[in-house]
């Protein structure tokens, strides 16, 4: 039967028989194994990963053979986790696997691409003019500007050498700082952690030149602006550890497996530990596999089955049980003590700001920041006391920022949760109930959209007078209808009322079982109070992708700080999506920004940008009556949503770009000669109406975006919502938009000029850096063939594990491709060369919003006021932005590119509201990297490599260098009063190299920037510092906040959480039956969550993968639904509304709920995608069908956590609550036919 | 008795998240070549389904595997030696490349070649056996990912047999599992005996079957033989290829490319020791549901002195036997009796074994009920039907199964006792046949899954056979690699061809 090795038979028989016959053993050459044996060898095993956006952040082995990069496995090799808990390894994914397939592929960009027609009309020029004029003249000539600009998409690819293209690029960008300003040049790129250098290479450029920067992470609408609202954090959460040390799971509408994949194991292991599993998800998703219970709400009503949640753990361990550990919690570390106003509207009583100490006459002794430091009742003496740790201890005094049970007096405080003990008085006071009317699909409910429910209420003597006072958390318990003996209306006796936000109320609204919502509620909380805090909530950005994306997360926010599970390892709120969590940041920011030569930077948040640049507001069909609350305060809310934005960029809340429709160059130039100081005579030009800001009239050409630059990114394939839109009139090409601005549905602007044709193809340059043919790359003018992730060094970090790791060079880069930091590098040394012919040392006037996390977060303690409006003078970093000027030397961008300049030490370095001393820092890195020999930075440290540039990072950071840890937890120290050493101690020492994490990965230090620590004895979880360390968080009471009190917060109906319908986006029923190919068109609510088979966009076209699946777009909907369509498995289907239309194949499912499509985001229209019926263009992408919304609330500033922040707080952009018209197609017609003209 | 040791497999399906890592990291090691672009050595179904090649388990269609016959004897189900022979030049068993899929990639030069268009560019796909354009494509290697597909057509699963399925189609009630599937390197291996050439032999001093390169002659009679249709033909060099078991990493005492990369960390790897004399009869035992324990009685209690005795006098090396003592395999099949052989009922009796998922509850039991079984939920009110997963893996019987997945709930509902209630409560172990040092060792090896005791692999010992001082001097050197699209007259798998080139554009 088996062969026998021939050359064992040196002592052994030739051949032989056993099992009766049945086998025989042979003795022939085996020789032939050899052929196997060396396709595995390799020359050489590289350690490198993935830039991508996925927070997978795995280490990986890259083979080398020949020279040629052959494949990929996982690196086994991290730092073991404990011995109790499991392993890293083997991370990694699909995806990751299949990725050296690109290197050598057919899709691999190997030269730099230009636009034949752009370039043609380039060197005509140039033969008679140097390089700005060149350029001038070009894009000057509308003909010859259009030539370009409208064949964008369309093919037409010729290849050039970097010497002409840089030259073209430095040529655009000098013209345009010199004609329109710096700020007319803008990028995107986003996620640095996934590659922190080359992300820093493009916005040290822009930077340095003064072109915005546009954020990414409220922009794919992955930032939960709940979490800023909850904790004035971005996002910090545990690490995919942890989820091992939770007892009770509930994953809600994240799917673990397929989008984290390399951590999906904690999740599936820790289940033998014994710990149960939820899985919330309306469609069987890969996590369900692993739930013990499935429950699947109908998609986009979370926050209904949250509430009924919260309703019934609120009723059974707060109000009939009171379990100590949760109401301990609740008094120590939320601002549930905290006293609110009530105020009388239309007869009724509603809740208005959280009370302050200014509030009494004599502001109960607090001198500084009086207007920032709420109020609760203290039980020991029955007074109202200012606690310890408020927004105003944090600014201008130091040592009472601190989570102590003190107030400001140095009492000792017990807070007070409840004032039913403290007085008799009830009274109804009225909550907003928005779910009387439901779009679509959805299900309203008999209810009055105005709900009282009875509340202790106090009487205080003010400095105003007497005032009607409440807890917040009397005031959080009646929003849920908790029943607490009150009696009177809209309270549940029992489960089973039909009264909002009752368990027998929700199944009305989302479908699920009451008895499942109980259980589920119940085993959650006394899971947690067996565990003090280890329920823990794995929650998928899907839910935050719904316009009322803060409900679903407080909603279940909500039940984490009910239960005190947020703080402790096991327990929390774990949401990954999007931002990475680039761990050594501090280190970072200097170098991504050019800290280092100017501050302050120029950054913008991508959503309002691109709402206005892609003209989508235009289209704008939400109004805000849909939206605002019925107990709205009175006021001028009546307008559309851009005006809103704009009023928001005038407060100083939002940041602008442009900023001013004047170039900022030209306007410090004249304030310079005139000897006025920018700050007193910008407000008064703006009052004046001689300056005005971009936002109020983005249409016009002087406040158009004219260059930009795309790298690491992908927005026309990935994440442009709205993309038909893009391509209109961002980019100017082509585009499926089905409806049109002149519906009656859109309200017009009373901020914004209105310009009856709207602009096509605002960009005059449009540059990508990829190694691929990306849909962003089949669009721009110039395609500049980036290293990939296996040819160029940098690092990586995440949110899901501990580890810093590299990217390294396995091969260097493949054809003429460059790394990012050599490409950019190459654009600053031509742009130096050419910008003087218009460019010298020039000032440059820069606008900032009101920043969270610094001073001047404590801006508009009250009613926002609009100066515009005469409501308050116009004071920069107050009641509007910020104001500085900026030297800009041109012609040094690129030796400041190349080195660090001086600013750190002169200014320090930090975050988060902290700062530090660098001198020993940069000493070191310039013993280190070397220094620069001449030239106006002969002596500054050299960072011309991107190892070079790696090491600035980990040296400047506390993350991998503990002697500024230790720095960095002093400086905190001096705001808190209290002693964090001791989490730096033993770690001073220990500093982290280039070539330290090539050899392994290491685990970083912990810093004041995380709220976690790492340590031997607990996993890296959310807000530990801030229960264990009694830091404050960094939010107005300095506790989690569970009330937003701010004005627009209460207009909009979102002061408590409450349930919200999806939005009405009125972008179907004109399109319903009116485009008509004969097949049936069913109506699908539409959900792009993320795909199994890509990071986004990367991937979808690999061959691997695509044989792995269907080769090509799918889109999956019920079976129920497809037999209503006469749809069968594997049809191409169209998928279409007024944003646009998309074609794919059918994927026809079971696990899908009826009434759903689910198109996995990012599947591009680069391959197997067929012509549209509807637009006859190219199939659009998953963002042709859709529209972002913005929403009032994410723009609200000056208000300590709710003050802007790059990446951090701002408008998202949402677009889930979109449907489409699916239908079968016809005809299947590629559009392949050259185009001569 | 005749021992021998095989390095053998276990798959945990209850931690496996179909991510199909294990399918591309192997690919790209071994099958990422002309001829072989269809060729899956390891792939992963979603069940309920057909999967790849369509319909692989339905024996009546593909008479793979083993049949008993009146008098007891096991032949080919593909017929006797002579039939197999007629047979070579018409094999009415073999399936088309439509039944696994027709390979293809795309335009991809296009996006950057394309002249100026009436559309933004798209690349088609282009078919790589034909070069033709293809309008939509049919089949993959893992079509019905996450039940893609009507449930009509998926549920023609082989598996649904003797279960009531329709309510199975259902929203509510839907579920799901995977199937990572690789070669099963059986001890009694129909594939060898279908070999009209002699080519395929199963390696003695690892149990791992290969095709030797060099004598296959491409009559593909293993490809339907083979039951699990884990053997490809190579339509480039007309030769058949299957998972080699990663020898070339095995021999140096590593896992295979897709064990290691497994980031579900659900495979496991050790060696088991067997009495190869007792193969035949363990295959044809008559009742097809007692080939599980038949083919358990056949493997051998390292930790029995006699035993060791024995072995070494086979000629197994000490290290071997040490790593026998350790294997998880031998635990998980043996000790614990939570794995088991995929499709017994083939008789090639499989070394490739799986432990079967656990899996929500149904939604017809009330929420309450998911904790009755001290806190956990009772394993008939778990979704997947115990008769689906017995089809799988026991040939029907549901007691194993049912049993299997008792232990493992009872280490969960102990664990949660432990680590929740700080209670250790022997009496659950003991309600499923075990003790809780056992329980605690499961939950060691399959929760905590250290890298070392997913992967004992003793090293091969060629020293002991072969000149090792000459091979290591000579390791390596070959001179057969393929140079600028031509290959030498040694290459074993042959050169690549061209594939034929259409125009892009449609005819303007």
């Amino acid at each position: 039967m088996s062969h026998f090795l021939d050359r064992l038979t040196f002592f052994r028989q030739h051949s032989e028989k056993f099992s009766e016959g049945h086998g025989i053993a042979t003795d022939e050459s085996r020789d032939w194994e050899d052929t196997y044996r060396k396709r595995w060898a390799a020359d050489k095993i590289v350690r490198s990963t993935h830039g991508v956006n996925c927070t997978g952040s795995c280490s990986w082995k890259i083979y080398v053979k020949g020279g040629i990069v052959t494949w990929e496995t996982q690196q086994t090799d991290y730092p073991r986790t404990r011995p109790d808990l499991p392993n890293h390894e083997p991370r990694g994914c699909p995806r990751g696997a299949s990725y050296s397939w690109y290197l050598y592929s057919g899709t691999r960009v190997k030269y730099p691409l230009v636009r034949a027609r752009l370039i043609k009309a380039w060197r005509a020029a140039r033969a008679n003019a140097s390089p700005v004029a060149a350029w001038r003249s070009i894009v000057e000539q509308p003909d010859t500007r259009d030539s370009w600009v409208s064949r964008r998409g369309r093919g037409g690819f010729v290849r050039v050498g970097w010497e002409e293209i840089t030259e073209v690029i430095a040529a655009a960008n000098a013209y345009t700082i010199d004609k329109y300003g710096p700020d007319r040049v803008a990028g995107f790129s986003p996620i640095p952690a996934m590659s922190m250098v080359s992300y820093a290479a493009g916005g040290r450029y822009l930077s340095l030149i003064g072109g915005a920067l546009l954020s990414f992470y409220d922009w794919y609408c992955d930032l939960p602006p709940s979490s800023p609202q909850t904790w004035g954090e971005q996002t910090d959460v545990p690490e995919s550890a942890d989820w091992y040390n939770s007892s009770y799971l509930l994953v809600w509408g994240s799917n673990i497996p397929q989008t984290r994949s390399p951590d999906a194991h904690f999740y599936s292991e820790v289940r033998y530990k014994g710990t149960k599993s939820v899985v919330v998800s309306p469609d069987f998703s890969e996590a369900c596999k692993f739930a013990d219970l499935w429950l699947h709400p109908k998609q986009g009503t979370d926050a209904a089955l949250a509430l009924a949640m919260g309703h019934v753990i609120l009723s059974e361990f707060y109000v009939k049980r009171q379990v100590p550990y949760f109401i301990d919690y609740a008094r120590r570390y939320t601002d549930l003590p905290f006293l609110v106003k009530l105020v009388e509207r239309d007869g009724r009583l509603v809740p208005d700001r959280l009370l302050r100490a200014a509030d009494f006459s004599d502001a109960l002794g607090e001198s500084n920041n009086p207007d920032w430091k709420p109020v609760a009742y203290d039980e020991i003496s029955g007074e109202i006391v200012c606690p310890n740790g408020t927004a105003g201890f944090r600014w201008g005094q130091e040592g009472k920022w601190n989570l102590e049970e003190k107030d400001g007096q140095g009492r000792e405080t017990r807070l007070m949760l409840s004032l039913v003990e403290q007085t008799d008085a009830r009274e109804d006071v009225a909550f907003p109930y928005f779910g009387a009317d439901a779009p679509e699909t959805f299900t309203a409910t008999a209810h009055d959209t105005i709900l009282n429910r009875s509340v202790p209420v106090a009487t205080l003597d003010l400095k105003d007078g007497p005032c009607r006072v409440a807890s917040t958390f009397d005031l959080f318990l009646a929003n849920y209808g908790v029943e607490r003996g009150f009696g009177g209306e809209n309270t549940a006796q029992s489960f089973d009322d039909d009264v909002p936000f009752t368990p027998a109320w929700a199944e009305v609204v989302c479908g699920v079982k009451r008895d499942d919502i109980i259980h589920v509620a119940r085993e959650f909380a006394s899971n947690a109070e067996k565990t003090e805090g280890r329920s823990m909530v794995i929650l998928g950005a899907g839910l935050n992708h719904w316009y009322h994306m803060d409900m679903n997360y407080r909603g279940i926010i909500a039940l984490l700080v009910m239960c005190g599970c947020c703080g402790k390892s096991g327990g929390g709120w774990a949401h990954y999506v999007g931002q990475e969590k680039l761990r050594p940041q501090t280190g970072w920011l200097p170098l991504a920004f050019g800290l280092d030569w100017t501050r302050p930077p120029r950054h913008m948040n991508g959503t309002s940008f691109f709402y206005a640049h892609t003209d989508q507001w235009r289209y704008e069909s939400l109004k805000v009556s849909d939206i605002l609350s019925p107990l709205a305060p009175e006021g001028d809310w009546d307008h559309a949503m851009i005006d809103y934005n704009v009023r928001a960029e005038r407060m100083g809340w939002l940041p602008s770009a442009p900023q001013l429709q004047t170039n900022p160059l030209q306007l410090a130039k004249q304030l310079k000669e005139a000897g006025a100081d920018p700050r007193a005579a910008i407000p008064d030009k703006l009052k004046s109406g001689e300056l005005s800001f971009s936002c109020e009239d983005p249409d016009h050409p002087q406040n158009w975006p004219r260059n930009m630059f795309f790298w690491r990114s992908n927005v026309l394939g990935a994440s442009g919502k709205g993309h038909e839109y893009f391509l209109k009139h961002f980019v100017g090409s082509q585009h499926g938009v089905v409806g049109t601005e002149e519906s009656n549905e859109v309200k017009r602007p009373t901020e914004v000029a209105w310009h009856d044709k709207a602009p096509a193809g605002k960009l005059d340059l449009m540059v990508n850096l990829d190694f691929r043919m990306s849909t962003t790359s089949l669009y721009c003018d110039i395609v500049l063939p980036t290293a990939t992730w296996y040819e160029k060094h940098d690092l990586n970090t995440s949110d899901m594990h501990p580890f810093i790791h590299p990217l390294t060079a396995a091969v260097d880069p493949v054809w003429e491709c460059r790394s990012d930091w050599d490409i950019f590098k190459s654009i600053a040394k031509k742009f130096s060369e050419v910008c003087p012919e218009v460019l010298g040392v020039e000032q440059d006037l820069v606008l900032t919003p009101i920043q969270h996390d610094t001073p001047a977060e404590i801006a508009q303690p009250y009613q926002p006021q609009d100066w515009k409006k005469g409501e308050c003078e116009p004071v920069p970093g107050r009641t509007m932005p910020d104001i500085a000027v900026v030297e800009r030397n041109y012609p040094a961008t690129y030796e400041r590119f190349v080195s660090i300049g001086p600013m750190l030490e002169s200014k320090g370095n930090g975050g988060k509201g902290l700062n530090w001393n660098t001198d020993s820092e940069i000493a070191n890195l310039a013993s280190l990297n070397g220094t620069v020999t001449t030239g106006e930075c002969a002596g500054r440290p050299k960072i011309e490599t991107d190892i070079e540039a790696c090491e600035a990072i980990l040296m400047l950071a506390p993350e991998t260098n503990g002697e500024v840890a230790v720095k960095s937890w002093q400086a905190l120290a001096k705001a808190t009063g209290r002693d964090h050493l001791h989490l730096a101690e033993g770690k001073e020492e220990e500093k982290i190299r280039f070539r330290d994490v090539v050899s392994q990965p290491r685990k970083i230090i912990s810093s004041p920037i995380w709220s976690g620590i790492e340590s031997e004895h607990v996993s890296y979880t959310s807000n530990w510092t801030n229960v264990h360390e009694l830091i404050p968080w960094r939010t107005l009471t300095g506790r989690q906040h569970l009330f937003q009190d701010h004005q627009w917060m209460l207009a909009f109906g979102e002061g408590f959480v409450t349930w919200r319908p999806p939005i009405d986006t009125r972008s179907v029923k004109q399109v319903l039956g009116k485009i008509p190919n004969g097949n049936p068109e069913i109506q699908l609510n539409i959900l792009t969550p993320h795909q199994k088979w890509g990071i986004h966009s990367t991937y979808t076209e690999n061959l691997i993968l695509l044989s792995l699946n269907r080769g090509g777009p799918v889109v999956w909907i019920s079976e129920v639904d497809a037999k209503q369509a006469g749809i069968e498995d594997n049809d191409w289907i169209e998928a279409f509304n007024i944003n646009g239309a998309l074609t794919a194949r059918a994927i026809v499912s079971q696990r899908v709920m009826a009434g759903t499509a689910i198109m996995y985001h990012a599947q591009e229209k680069i391959v197997n995608t067929v012509g549209s019926e509807i637009t006859n263009q190219r199939g659009g992408i998953h963002n042709s069908v859709t529209r972002i919304n913005v929403k009032p609330t994410h723009m609200i500033g000056g208000y300590c956590q709710l003050a802007y922040g790059f990446n951090y707080y701002g408008t998202v952009g949402a677009n889930r609550d979109q449907f489409v018209v699916v239908r079968k197609m016809n005809e299947i017609n590629w559009f392949d036919k050259e185009v001569h003209s | 008795m005749k021992i021998r040791a095989q390095i053998g497999m276990v798959l945990n399906l209850d931690k496996c998240i179909g991510c199909h890592t294990c399918s591309i990291t192997c690919k790209n090691v071994w099958t990422n070549r002309e001829g072989v672009e269809y060729a899956w050595f390891n792939n992963v179904e979603s069940k309920p389904g057909i999967g790849y090649p369509k319909d692989w388990e339905n024996q009546e269609r593909w008479n793979g595997g083993w049949v008993r016959k009146k008098n007891g004897k096991l032949q080919p189900r593909a017929g006797s030696k002579w039939r197999l022979l007629a047979n070579i030049f018409a094999n009415p068993d073999l399936p088309e490349i439509d039944d696994f899929y027709e390979p293809y990639t795309f335009e991809y030069e296009w996006l950057q070649k394309a002249p100026e268009l009436q559309a933004q560019p798209s690349a088609k796909p282009r078919s790589l056996v034909t070069g033709e354009a293809l309008t939509k494509i049919e089949w993959s290697g893992n079509w019905e990912d996450d039940l893609s597909g009507e449930f009509s057509k998926r549920s023609r699963d082989y598996n649904f047999s003797g279960v009531e399925k329709e309510i199975y189609g259902q929203f509510e009630q839907t579920f799901l599992m995977y199937l990572p599937r690789l070669c099963e390197h059986c001890l009694n291996p129909s594939c060898v005996a279908s070999c009209p050439s002699g080519a395929i032999y199963k390696r003695e001093e690892d149990g791992i079957v290969l095709i030797d390169q060099d004598k296959c002659r491409g009559w593909r009679m293993c490809v339907s033989g083979c039951p699990y249709k884990k053997i490809y033909y190579n339509w480039s060099t007309g030769k058949s290829e299957k998972c080699i078991f990663c020898y070339p990493r095995i021999e140096a005492g590593m896992p295979t490319v897709c064990s290691e990369t497994c980031v579900g960390r659900i495979r496991y790897l050790g060696v088991l020791l067997y009495d190869a004399d007792k193969i035949e009869a363990a295959a044809s035992v008559e009742n097809e549901k007692d080939l599980y324990q038949a083919q358990r009685n056949i493997f051998l209690d390292p930790h029995d002195p006699e035993v060791q005795k024995r072995a070494l006098r086979a000629g197994i090396p000490q290290a071997w036997l040490d790593a026998a003592k350790k294997s998880p395999v031998y635990k998980m099949a043996m000790e614990w009796e939570v794995a088991f052989p995929l499709h017994p009922e083939y008789r090639t009796l499989p070394m490739v074994w799986y432990i079967p998922p656990l899996s929500p509850i149904q939604s017809a039991a009330e929420a309450g009920k998911m904790a009755v079984n001290n806190g956990m939920p009772d394993v008939r009110s778990l979704r997947i039907p115990l008769r689906y997963l017995a089809n799988l893996l026991t040939a029907g019987d549901e007691t194993p199964v049912a049993r299997a997945l008792e232990r493992m709930l009872a280490m969960r509902a102990y664990m949660r006792g432990k680590t929740v209630d700080g209670v250790s409560d022997e009496k659950i172990p003991q309600n499923v046949g075990l003790n809780s040092a056992t329980i605690e060792e499961m939950y060691r090896y399959m929760a905590l899954a250290a890298y070392e005791d997913r992967y004992v692999i003793p090293t091969n010992h060629r020293e002991f056979d072969e000149n090792a001082y000459q091979l290591r001097g000579t390791a390596g050197f070959a001179f057969t690699e393929p140079r600028n699209g031509k290959s030498k007259d040694r290459d074993v798998f042959g050169g690549p061809k061209k594939m034929p080139r259409k125009p892009y554009t449609d005819a303007s």
